[in-house]
């Protein structure tokens, strides 16, 4: 099993030169932190700026410069800034190369689920719903089973949907996979020191494992 | 040039009645009017229906008239870590509608600028989606959504003149140049206020004609949400 920190290390290897990203909260936040160095990216921030920065130094906190988040960041040379509308214009114009989120469900067939708990929590969907309608590559970051060990890879999710048919690829705690285009996972990677027979378990949508199942490389 | 300016919050808030409908502006509570949230608070107006993308936090922003009970519906993306709000939502004590963000900023925006309706894909097929009017274009499915107006938009930004002409700072543009021109009535706060012709024309992110008042805050707090630091 890896922890947060190792999925956000997997996603990174994801990251290609010259791509227009949008990180949601959470562990795809600190995807951020592993981008190699030698690729240029530009991360998009849906209220309003292109060109994320590293998290200020203490002198360089300033209240009027946040995340989606909310978190106080900093600006890259060659920073955009502008408006919601402007910012989901990008989004929803098809814009940005790559979205990462979070993920309560993820169904084989690739809808997400991610916003709401009826009757226990309501977080909101902010831009996420916008965000898997339009982006052209999906990237999903999760834990593979809920606390109490329930898959939360499923045939069919069972909370609110935030998106129908849009996740191309999860890294949870336990592998990567594919979701492909006539429906399923196909298992892609293992965690370190996970067998291809505890992803069978722990996966209660139809997975596809074809061959030898490599295990990732987090360095 | 026509003089918006009006002395303070308490002024430009006075004629709100109850029941109103308000847009106020701000991400989090990044660029948020403070001030005018302070006066609404001050005033005990009621019933209000606030459009917002948050509805700030548990002691601050909007998170205030929720205390107070003076808002009857919040209309917004995200409820986030706000458990005043979440708790008076699924209490159903507070009427709510969660719209997605993207769609939010453009119904917003589309009543501003004079267009009823558009078709937007997100939230298709999920709740956000019942009865709502779809058509295919191109092979996929987009939904109809309305746009938004208000009785009154209160934003606001870094500077401002007299004109009403708002220039915004960082990310505390967000949603507060969409709002300013949607509302019938639109009141500006500003941190500084300056005389005609002292900002650039080619800099100005919010045009005066949407600008009813304008007045210069005082003591911004500009809480923030998550410090971080490297």
């Amino acid at each position: 099993m890896i922890d947060k920190t190792g999925i956000a290390k997997r996603i990174a290897q994801e990251v290609r030169d010259g791509m227009y990203i949008n990180l949601g909260i959470g562990i795809p936040t600190l995807v951020a932190n592993y981008i190699p160095k030698n690729l240029n990216v530009v991360l998009q921030s849906e209220n309003g700026l292109l060109g994320i920065g590293p998290f200020p130094t203490e002198e360089q906190v300033d209240p009027d410069l946040i995340n989606a988040g909310k978190q106080t960041i900093t600006m890259m040379p060659g920073s955009a800034l502008f408006s919601s509308a402007e910012s989901f214009a990008m989004i929803r114009g098809g814009h940005v190369d790559l979205t990462i989120l979070g993920a309560m469900e993820v169904s084989e067939k690739g809808d997400i689920a991610n916003w709401k708990v009826p009757g226990k929590m309501v977080k909101g969907m902010g831009g996420a719903m916008d965000l898997v309608a339009s982006a052209k590559n999906i990237i999903v970051a999760m834990q593979h089973c809920s606390k109490d060990g329930a898959s939360k890879l499923l045939t069919t999710c069972t909370l609110p949907l935030t998106g129908l048919q849009c996740v191309k690829k999860i890294v949870s705690d336990m592998a990567v996979l594919d979701v492909l285009p006539e429906g399923g996972f196909k298992l892609l990677e293992r965690a370190p020191g996970v067998s291809v027979d505890q992803i069978k378990n722990a996966t209660a949508g139809k997975l596809v494992v074809e061959g030898e199942i490599p295990e990732m490389k987090i360095i | 040039m026509i003089n918006k300016v009006v002395e303070n919050a308490i002024v430009a808030t006075a004629d709100i009645p109850d029941n109103a409908t308000l847009m106020l502006g701000g991400f989090g509570l990044c660029g948020i009017p403070e001030n005018s949230i302070s006066a609404l608070l001050k005033k005990g107006v009621k019933g209000l229906t606030c459009i917002s993308n948050n509805a700030g936090v548990d002691d601050f922003g909007i998170g205030l008239l929720l205390k107070t009970r003076q808002v009857r519906k919040m209309i917004s993306s995200y409820v986030g870590e706000n458990a005043e709000f979440e708790r008076q939502l699924l209490s159903g004590e507070l009427e709510v509608e969660l719209i997605p963000q993207g769609t939010l900023a453009e119904r917003i925006r589309a009543g501003g600028a004079g267009i009823p309706a558009f078709y937007t894909p997100a939230g298709v097929g999920t709740e956000v989606a019942l009865g709502k009017e779809t058509r295919t274009f191109d092979g996929k499915v987009y939904l109809l959504e309305n746009w938004l107006r208000a009785d009154f938009s209160i934003v606001k930004a870094w500077r401002g003149d007299t004109a009403g002409n708002l220039v915004y700072k960082g990310t505390a543009r967000n949603f507060n140049p969409m709002m300013a021109a949607a509302g019938k009535i639109t009141i500006a706060e500003v941190e500084e206020l300056v005389p005609l012709g002292e900002l650039d024309p080619n800099q100005i992110h919010t045009p005066g004609i949407y600008v009813q008042r304008v007045f210069k805050g005082t003591g911004y707090e500009k809480r923030i949400e998550q410090r971080t630091t490297r």
